[in-house]
């Protein structure tokens, strides 16, 4: 309750103290923040700041060591498994198979979602029309530009309406016209469904148009939380670009980052290309 | 667009759900969505089947036309190449599901594996529909090489025992592709997951029935040899398809079954553990 401006009702993703460690190396260091319902809340930060591994821990994929998280009113440890239901996760990697036609890969997620057959067919074709993939829908995806998988990508975690859309490095290897149009359509789906979005991201203009609510990462913490306009305000500049805002709070990228997140930052890249 | 529509079913007050409510059919559903995408990319591509095929091919034509020759192996009052072909079949089912582990890591490298665990799928009911997948293929492989022995002069009882056949070749596959996926589970990268393959394969091979029965074996490979889960895939085959296996066909099927349950348990306790991230 100590943002008493976001009422009593649930908040979409609640985080306190989030903590995760790998060894000696601790990837998440106490981490909170709040998402409200159909918000859209980004993680900004360079390349291993932890914005990956947070994400991770609220969709499930790894067990936090500390600290609590609920999404969508449960919580990540302790009921998974409604978690799952409520939530849909685009991975920073690939997350369809090339060999199979759109309308498969959709039809692979419907059926893992639970959704029954006459519910499933609705959706999907919902789903392509929204994201302009009708004429695509039986061609394998492999001869898909990278935009197209992307926004397929994103239609495989929308098919059950979740209440959380989560989206790891959204655009990331994507040309500028992609990406403008991968915006466009996770701007649609929060006006329209009232989808809570949560992206991280390393792109400041991502950010800038899409984004509520910022939190800063850097070294596994959160630096800044707020919206732009009063991120600037703490940095005394109201033309403060988001990069300038960064550097006031996180300090300079390049501390941040190594081999391996070159070496997937590149692969992620080369996948789309 | 959160409008409510009413289904086909939605006459009455309580509208049919959007999803399966009833947890075991949901959980076969789930299961059985894995195994048929396996089927999808199969009939896409089956060029790995057809080269997997030369391997047994080689077995039955060159090892098992020159080997029989020398009557030196008590097959049961059967050919060699009758005696070897249950073998060869073993073979063939257990080293494409032994392999299946790498395509799980690429999965997990690539993000698919990410997407269905974050799912509300079960995580039984992701390695069970990986092992059934494994299956797939392994019967594909076994039609193969079961056409292949019949090419070259062996004929085998292919009666209703065909679907026993189906069966002992599903289990097989399910234990070996389950073991493969713990080993990815452990082991987590390719090229690891590649060097174990190579290290395993032929001492299962060599240390099972395949080749030449128990019998002749010193004492310390028989224990082996029934620890060895594939001896009871190639005894059961042998038992359906000539008539000489040395325990009742059941008892292959129960070992097998067994067996792949454990590694479907371990499998999905290991999973989500060590390859989450």
């Amino acid at each position: 309750m100590s943002e008493p401006e976001r009422g009593m009702a649930e908040d979409a993703v609640v985080v306190e103290g989030l903590t995760k460690r790998f060894g000696d190396f601790t990837a998440v260091d106490g981490v909170s923040f709040r998402a409200a319902p159909g918000e859209c809340f980004g993680l900004l930060g360079p390349n291993g700041a932890g914005k990956s591994t947070t994400i991770k821990m609220l969709t499930t994929l790894l067990r936090p060591d500390a600290g609590r998280a609920r999404v969508a009113g449960y919580d990540v440890s302790e009921q998974p498994q409604r978690v799952r239901s409520a939530i849909g996760y685009v991975p920073q990697m690939l997350s369809v198979d090339g060999a199979l036609t759109g309308y498969e890969n959709l039809l692979i997620c419907a059926r893992l979602q639970g959704l029954r057959p006459a519910v499933r067919r609705r959706r999907i074709e919902e789903v392509l029309a929204m994201l302009g993939l009708e004429d695509a829908a039986h061609r394998p995806v492999r001869t898909y530009s990278g935009g197209m998988v992307r926004r397929l990508e994103i239609g495989q975690a929308v098919l059950h309406r979740p209440r959380v859309l989560f989206l790891d490095e959204p655009t990331v290897g994507l040309d500028p016209v992609a990406r403008q149009g991968v915006w466009e359509h996770i701007e649609r789906l929060r006006q329209e469904h009232g989808m809570t979005v949560f992206l991280t991201t390393h792109y400041m203009e991502e950010a800038e148009s899409l984004c509520g609510r910022i939190a800063i990462m850097s070294r596994g913490r959160v630096a800044a939380l707020g919206t732009l306009a009063q991120l600037r305000e703490r940095v005394g500049n109201p033309d403060a670009s988001l990069n300038e805002i960064f550097t006031h709070f996180a300090g300079h990228f390049e501390h941040q980052g190594g081999l391996r997140d070159v070496s997937r930052a590149r692969r992620t890249a080369r996948r789309l290309g | 667009m959160s409008h409510a529509h009413a289904g086909p079913h939605g006459a009455s007050v309580d509208a049919q759900p959007d999803v399966y409510t009833n947890p075991v059919w949901r959980y076969l559903v789930h299961a059985a969505t894995l195994v048929d995408l396996e089927l999808r990319k199969l009939r896409r591509d089956p060029s790995e089947l057809i080269m997997r095929a030369v391997q047994p091919a080689l077995w039955l034509l060159v090892f098992g036309q020159a080997f029989g020759r020398l009557r030196v192996v008590p097959t049961g009052g059967v050919s060699y190449m009758a005696f070897l072909t249950p073998g060869i079949l073993a073979q063939s089912v257990t080293f494409i599901s032994i392999f299946y582990g790498i395509a799980i890591i690429w999965e997990r490298d690539m993000g698919l594996l990410q997407k269905f665990l974050t799912t509300p799928m079960h995580r039984s009911a992701l390695v069970l529909g990986k092992q059934l997948g494994a299956s797939t293929r392994a019967v594909s492989q076994a039609v193969i090489v079961l056409v292949l022995s019949w090419l070259v002069g062996v004929r085998l009882r292919m009666g209703w025992g065909v679907f026993g056949v189906l069966v002992l070749v599903v289990l097989g596959a399910a234990f070996f592709a389950g073991m493969s996926m713990v080993l990815a589970a452990l082991l987590k990268t390719r090229e690891r997951m590649m060097g174990i393959g190579q290290v395993i394969t032929m001492p299962l091979f060599f240390s099972s029935n395949a080749l030449y029965p128990i019998d002749i074996m010193p004492a310390w490979l028989k224990v082996v040899a029934t620890l060895n889960p594939m001896t009871y895939l190639v005894d059961g085959l042998r038992g359906l398809l000539l008539g000489v296996g040395t325990h009742a066909v059941w008892v292959d099927l129960l070992v097998l079954a067994v067996a792949g349950l454990g590694m479907l348990c371990l499998a999905s306790y290991l999973f989500p553990r060590r390859l989450a991230g």
